[in-house]
C-alpha cells in the first residue's frame, strides 16, 4: 500500500517533469518566435531594440538554460514578469485564483448534486418514460456548449428581471457571492452533471444486476434499502474515479463561462493571456492548471483506495 | 416421510387441494411464466408439492428446467417484469397464505421464515461491507436487535457455520474468505433468524469437490440441530442421496416424477430420472468399465427443449428412448403409479420393467 | 463477434438477414434514439454538402442596411451587425463544423491507432515512453490542449483540425493499446507467429482489423466534442478565422450584448451547435451499444 502510494506520487511528479518541457517547448519552438511577436505588437522597427528586448526576456540565452530559469523560479515562486502588466506574473495569477476556485466547487457540488440522484432514478426506472427523459436530459447537458447554456441564462435573465447577475469584486456576503456564482457555476456543473448522471446510471445498472443485491433482498430488506445501502454504496466507487475528469470538463466549462459572465477568475485570465500573448502568464497558468489536475487524480485514486474495500496494492 | 401430495399438471385437480394435516409448506398450481420479447416463457407450470416439519425436499433437473425459478417464485423474487407468477398460485407456509401478502408483509417473511442459500457464493456477497454487517442485517430486520446484539450475534453465527476465529472474521470483507468460507457466511446469514424453510438453491456447485462435501454436511447437520425444512435443489443425484429423504424430478417447468429417495433410486419410473441416474459416475461402474453398454456413464441424447417452444405432447418425447404418437400428442397424467411414488408418462410401466439405465 | 446476439436476435425475430431493409427496420426499432440521432447528423452532413443550395444568400456578403435585421422578411433567421444573412452562414457554417470535426477526429484517429497500436503490440521501452507521453498529455484538460495548441500554432482553419486533433490522440491510443494488449494473447496471433509471420505483419494484419469496433465507437464519440471544441475554440477568438462563418465564432463578437438587442444571433448557431452535436452523441451512444456488446445497458 504505502509502496504503491509512492509509486502513484513519483509518476505524479514524472507526469509534471513532462507537462513542464511539454508546456515550455509548445509555447518557444513552435513557429512564431515571441520576441518576434512582440517585437511587432510593440510596433517596434529597430534591430537593436528588439536584441535588447530579446535580453531583456531572457531569451538570448540557449534554451536549456531558459528552462531551468522558469522551472527554478517555479520553485521559488518567481515566476517572472507578466509582459502587459509588467507585474510579476504570481501577483497577477494568485489573486484570481479564489473566484475560479469558488466557482469550481459550485459547479462541483451541483454537478454530484443534479448527477447521482438523477442517474440512480433513472436506474432504478430502467426503461421507463422517465428513464428516457432523463437519458435524453443528460445528453443535451453534454450538448450544449456551456458558453451557450450560459448566455442562454443571462438572456433569460434580462427577459425576464430586466438585469445581468454581474460578479463585482466586493459581495456583500457570502449568501450574495454564492448567489452570484451559483448561476455560472449551475451553466457549468449542468454539462458536467450530465457526465455523472451517465455515469451513475450505467454503475448503478450494472450493480442492480449483481447476485448480491438478489441476496439483500431475500434477506427481506425493502427496496429503498437495497437502492441505497447495498446498490449505491457500490455504484459511487467508479462515480468517484470520474471527478478526475470532472476537473477537466470543470476547467474547460469555467474558461468559456468566465468569459461570458465577466468573471475575473484565472480561466478567464489564461484566455485574455494568449490573446495578448502574455508568455510567462500563460506558460505559470497551464502548469497550474496541470498541477491542480494531476493533483486532484491522485486524491481521487488514493481516496478510492481507501473507500473501495477490495482494492489493495502490495506491488 | 411419505407425502399424499396430489396435483396434476397441467390442470389443477380440485380434490387434491386438501393440504395433508401438518405440511409446513404447500405449494399448490404454482405457475410462473416470463413474457419475453421472443414469447410467453413457462418457466414453472403447474408445480405442487408439500414440505413437511423438518425434512429436506430434493429438486432435481438440468439447468433450465424451472427449479431455480421454483425457488426464487417460493421467496416471491421473480424479476418482474418480465416474470410473474400467476394468481392461480397458492404458497402457504404454516397457515399463511404467501401469495396474498403484500409487499412490506412478504419482506418480513424473506430473510425470517424462509430463507435462500445461492449458488454463486464468490458474488452474492456484497463486496462492500463486512461479513458482520451482513449477517448482521438480516438480524436487524427481522429480530428487532440493536446494532450491538446484532454484531454479537454475527459472531456467533460464524462460530456455528464453523468459521474459525470468528470474531476477526466479522470484522472482514468478503473479497478477504475462500468460496467455501463465503458459503459459509450465506448459510450463516441464511440460517440466522432460524427459519422455518432453507432453500438452498445448487449450494454446492460453485465449490471445489473437496469443500463440497463439508458444506454439505454443514447444511446437514444444521438442519438437524435447529429443526428447519430444507428444500434442496440440484442436478446433482449424488447431493440427492446424501441429503434428502424425498426428491421431485422436474423437466421443462412440470414435475415429472415425486418419490422418497429410496424408491426414486431403486425403479424410477420416469425415463427422464432414469436418463439423469445413468449419468451418475459411480466407482464401481468406473472400474468395470469394459461391461457392456449398459453399466456405461450415460448422457441423455438431445438438449432441454426451449420452453418458450415447448412440443404439444409430453415435453421428453423429442428425447426418450420410449416416446411413441401417443407421447408426442398428449401431455402424460402425473399419476401415483405406486404408493406414494408419482410420475407423468405413458410408459411408466415399461420403464419400470426394464434396466435401471 | 461484437454483433453474434443481434444476429441471434434478428434471426429469432424470424427476420431475413440478407434482407438489408428488414435489417434496418431493426436497428431503427431497436435503438429509435440512435436512428434519431443517425437522421440530424445525415440532415447536417447533406446541408454542409450542398451548402449553395440550402443558403439563401451569401454567407460573406455585407450590407450595411441589414445590420442587426431582425428575423422575417428575407433574412428569416435575421442577421449580423455586418448585415450578413444568418440563415446562410449557419448553412454554411455545418461546412465548418463538419470539417473541422470529422477532421480533427480522423486526424486523432490516425495517430491515436498507430501508437496505440504499435506500444500495445511491441511493449518494453517503446511502450513505457508512450505510456509517459499519454499520460502527460491527458493531464491538460481537453479544450486548455487545444487552446495551447492554437495559440501556438496560430489561427487558421488547418491549424484549428490539427489544434482539436492533438487532444484526440492519447485518447484512442489508450483504447486501442488495452485492446491490443487483450488481442496478442489470442491464439490466431500466437498461430501467426507460429507459422513465421513477421511481428508488424501480425500487427496490421491480424490486429488492427480487430480494434475497428472500438475505433467507431471511440471516433462517434469524439466527433461530437471535436465539433464543441470547435465551437467553444471559435467563441474564444482562436479558432476559425473570418471569414469562415463558424458557429462558434458567430456567437463570439459581443454575444453577450447581443443578449440584449439582437437575441437572434444568440439563440441559432447555438441551437445549430446544439443539435448537431446532440444528434452525433445519441448516433455514438447507439453505435456504441450495437458494437460493444458488453457496455449495454
Amino acid at each position: 500500500m504505502a509502496t504503491y502510494i509512492i509509486r502513484r506520487f513519483f509518476l505524479m511528479i514524472l507526469t509534471l517533469i513532462g507537462m513542464s518541457i511539454l508546456i515550455f517547448v509548445m509555447l518557444r519552438l513552435v513557429p512564431g518566435n515571441i520576441s518576434d511577436i512582440l517585437f511587432d505588437a510593440a510596433g517596434m522597427v529597430n534591430e537593436a531594440d528588439k536584441a535588447r528586448l530579446e535580453a531583456e526576456l531572457g531569451l538570448d540565452k540557449p534554451i536549456i538554460v531558459q528552462y531551468w530559469t522558469w522551472i527554478s523560479g517555479l520553485m521559488t515562486g518567481d515566476l517572472g514578469y507578466a509582459y502587459v502588466s509588467e507585474k510579476p506574473a504570481l501577483d497577477e495569477i494568485l489573486p484570481r485564483i479564489p473566484v475560479t476556485a469558488k466557482l469550481a466547487l459550485l459547479a462541483l457540488i451541483f454537478s454530484v448534486l443534479i448527477g447521482v440522484p438523477l442517474g440512480v432514478i433513472s436506474a432504478v426506472k430502467q426503461d421507463s418514460i422517465l428513464d428516457y427523459s432523463l437519458r435524453v436530459f443528460s445528453l443535451s447537458g453534454l450538448s450544449l456548449p456551456s458558453f451557450w447554456l450560459a448566455l442562454l441564462i443571462l438572456m433569460a435573465f434580462v427577459h425576464y428581471f430586466g438585469w445581468i447577475p454581474i460578479y463585482t469584486d466586493k459581495p456583500a456576503s457570502i449568501w450574495h457571492e454564492i448567489g452570484l456564482l451559483s448561476i455560472p457555476a449551475l451553466a457549468v456543473g449542468f454539462r458536467a452533471s450530465a457526465l455523472i448522471m451517465r455515469l451513475t446510471r450505467s454503475s448503478m445498472l450494472e450493480v442492480l444486476r449483481q447476485d448480491y443485491i438478489r441476496t439483500a433482498r431475500a434477506k427481506g430488506a425493502s427496496t429503498a434499502s437495497v437502492n441505497y445501502n447495498h446498490a449505491l454504496r457500490n455504484a459511487v466507487l467508479p462515480v468517484i474515479t470520474i471527478i478526475g475528469i470532472e476537473a477537466a470538463f470543470l476547467i474547460g466549462g469555467l474558461i468559456v463561462t468566465e468569459t461570458v459572465f465577466n468573471i475575473p477568475g484565472v480561466a478567464r485570465f489564461l484566455v485574455e493571456a494568449i490573446r495578448w500573448r502574455d508568455y510567462p502568464i500563460v506558460q505559470n497558468l497551464v502548469m497550474f492548471i496541470a498541477v491542480v489536475t494531476v493533483v486532484v487524480n491522485f486524491l481521487v485514486d488514493m481516496a478510492y483506495v481507501l473507500l473501495d474495500p477490495r482494492i489493495k496494492y502490495d506491488d | 416421510m411419505t407425502s399424499t401430495n396430489a396435483a396434476t399438471a397441467p390442470a389443477a385437480n380440485p380434490k387434491a387441494a386438501t393440504p395433508a394435516e401438518g405440511a409446513l409448506l404447500t405449494v399448490q398450481d404454482l405457475t410462473t411464466y416470463f413474457f419475453t420479447r421472443q414469447g410467453l416463457v413457462k418457466a414453472v407450470d403447474g408445480v405442487s408439492f408439500e414440505l413437511q416439519r423438518g425434512e429436506t425436499l430434493a429438486i432435481v433437473g438440468e439447468s433450465g428446467c424451472g427449479k431455480s425459478i421454483t425457488a426464487l417464485s417460493l421467496m416471491r423474487l421473480v424479476p418482474d417484469p418480465p416474470g410473474r407468477i400467476l394468481d392461480k398460485s397458492r404458497i402457504v407456509l404454516d397457515g399463511v397464505d404467501v401469495m396474498k401478502l403484500d409487499e412490506s408483509a412478504m419482506r418480513k417473511v424473506r430473510g425470517n421464515d424462509i430463507s435462500m442459500i445461492f449458488q454463486e457464493p464468490m458474488t452474492s456477497l456484497n463486496p462492500v461491507m463486512t461479513v458482520g454487517d451482513q449477517i448482521a442485517e438480516v438480524l436487524l430486520l427481522h429480530q428487532g436487535m440493536t446494532k450491538a446484539e446484532a454484531t454479537a450475534k454475527a459472531v456467533d453465527m460464524l462460530r456455528l457455520v464453523k468459521i474459525p476465529t470468528p470474531e476477526q472474521r466479522v470484522r472482514e470483507y468478503p473479497h478477504q474468505l475462500s468460496g467455501g468460507m463465503r458459503q459459509r457466511v450465506m448459510i450463516a446469514i441464511a440460517v440466522a433468524c432460524n427459519p422455518k424453510v432453507l432453500i438452498a438453491d445448487e449450494p454446492t456447485t460453485a465449490l471445489d469437490v473437496t469443500i463440497q462435501a463439508q458444506i454439505l454436511d454443514l447444511i446437514v447437520e444444521l438442519q438437524k440441530k435447529l429443526g428447519t425444512a430444507v428444500i434442496l435443489i440440484t442436478h446433482d443425484l449424488g447431493v440427492v442421496a446424501e441429503a434428502a429423504q424425498r426428491v421431485i424430478v422436474m423437466y421443462a417447468g412440470r414435475k415429472v416424477e415425486e418419490a422418497s429417495v429410496e424408491d426414486l433410486f431403486g425403479a424410477s419410473l420416469h425415463p427422464y430420472t432414469r436418463g439423469l441416474l445413468a449419468s451418475i459416475p459411480r466407482l464401481d461402474l468406473i472400474r468395470g468399465a469394459e461391461d457392456t453398454s449398459p453399466g456405461r456413464l450415460q448422457e441423455i441424447p438431445g438438449i432441454v427443449p426451449a420452453l418458450h417452444d415447448l412440443p404439444k405432447g409430453c415435453a421428453f418425447a423429442p428425447r426418450c428412448t420410449y416416446a411413441d404418437e401417443r407421447c408426442k400428442a398428449e401431455y402424460p397424467a402425473y399419476e401415483e403409479k405406486r404408493p406414494g411414488h408419482w410420475a407423468a408418462c405413458w410408459k411408466s410401466e415399461i420403464v419400470a420393467g426394464g434396466t435401471n439405465g | 463477434m461484437a454483433t453474434a446476439d443481434h444476429q441471434a436476435e434478428l434471426t429469432r425475430a424470424g427476420a431475413n438477414i440478407n434482407s438489408s431493409w428488414s435489417r434496418f427496420t431493426y436497428y431503427v426499432r431497436r435503438y429509435p434514439l440512435g436512428a434519431a440521432g443517425a437522421l440530424i447528423v445525415i440532415a447536417f452532413v447533406v446541408i454542409a454538402i450542398f451548402a449553395p443550395f440550402f443558403a439563401t444568400l451569401d454567407p460573406t456578403t455585407t450590407n450595411a442596411r441589414t445590420s442587426l435585421a431582425p428575423p422575417g422578411g428575407q433574412h428569416f433567421l435575421g442577421a449580423d451587425f455586418m448585415g450578413r444573412d444568418m440563415w446562410s452562414r449557419i448553412v454554411y457554417g455545418a461546412r465548418i463544423s463538419l470539417m473541422v470535426g470529422i477532421g480533427s477526429t480522423v486526424l486523432g484517429c490516425f495517430f491515436g491507432v498507430i501508437i496505440g497500436l504499435l506500444s500495445g503490440y511491441y511493449g518494453g521501452w517503446l511502450d513505457l515512453i508512450t505510456q509517459r507521453f499519454i499520460d502527460i498529455m491527458q493531464a491538460l484538460p481537453l479544450l486548455v490542449m487545444a487552446l495551447l495548441m492554437a495559440a501556438s500554432l496560430g489561427p487558421s482553419l488547418e491549424n484549428t483540425i490539427i489544434a482539436i486533433s492533438i487532444p484526440i490522440i492519447p485518447h484512442v491510443a489508450r483504447v486501442i493499446r488495452s485492446n491490443t494488449l487483450a488481442l496478442r494473447e489470442m491464439p490466431y496471433v500466437e498461430a501467426a507467429k507460429a507459422v513465421g509471420m513477421s511481428e508488424t505483419k501480425i500487427a496490421f494484419r491480424h490486429v488492427l482489423p480487430n480494434t475497428i469496433a472500438p475505433l467507431i465507437v471511440l471516433g462517434t464519440a469524439q466527433l461530437g466534442s471535436a465539433i464543441l471544441t470547435e465551437a467553444s475554440l471559435s467563441f474564444l477568438g482562436l479558432g476559425v478565422p473570418e471569414p469562415h462563418p463558424s458557429w462558434g465564432r458567430m456567437l463570439s463578437e459581443s454575444a453577450a450584448e447581443y443578449v440584449r438587442t439582437a437575441p437572434w444571433l444568440v439563440i441559432f448557431p447555438g441551437i445549430a451547435i446544439s443539435l448537431a452535436v446532440f444528434g452525433t452523441n445519441l448516433l455514438g451512444d447507439a453505435v456504441r451499444d450495437i458494437l460493444d456488446p458488453r457496455q449495454r445497458s
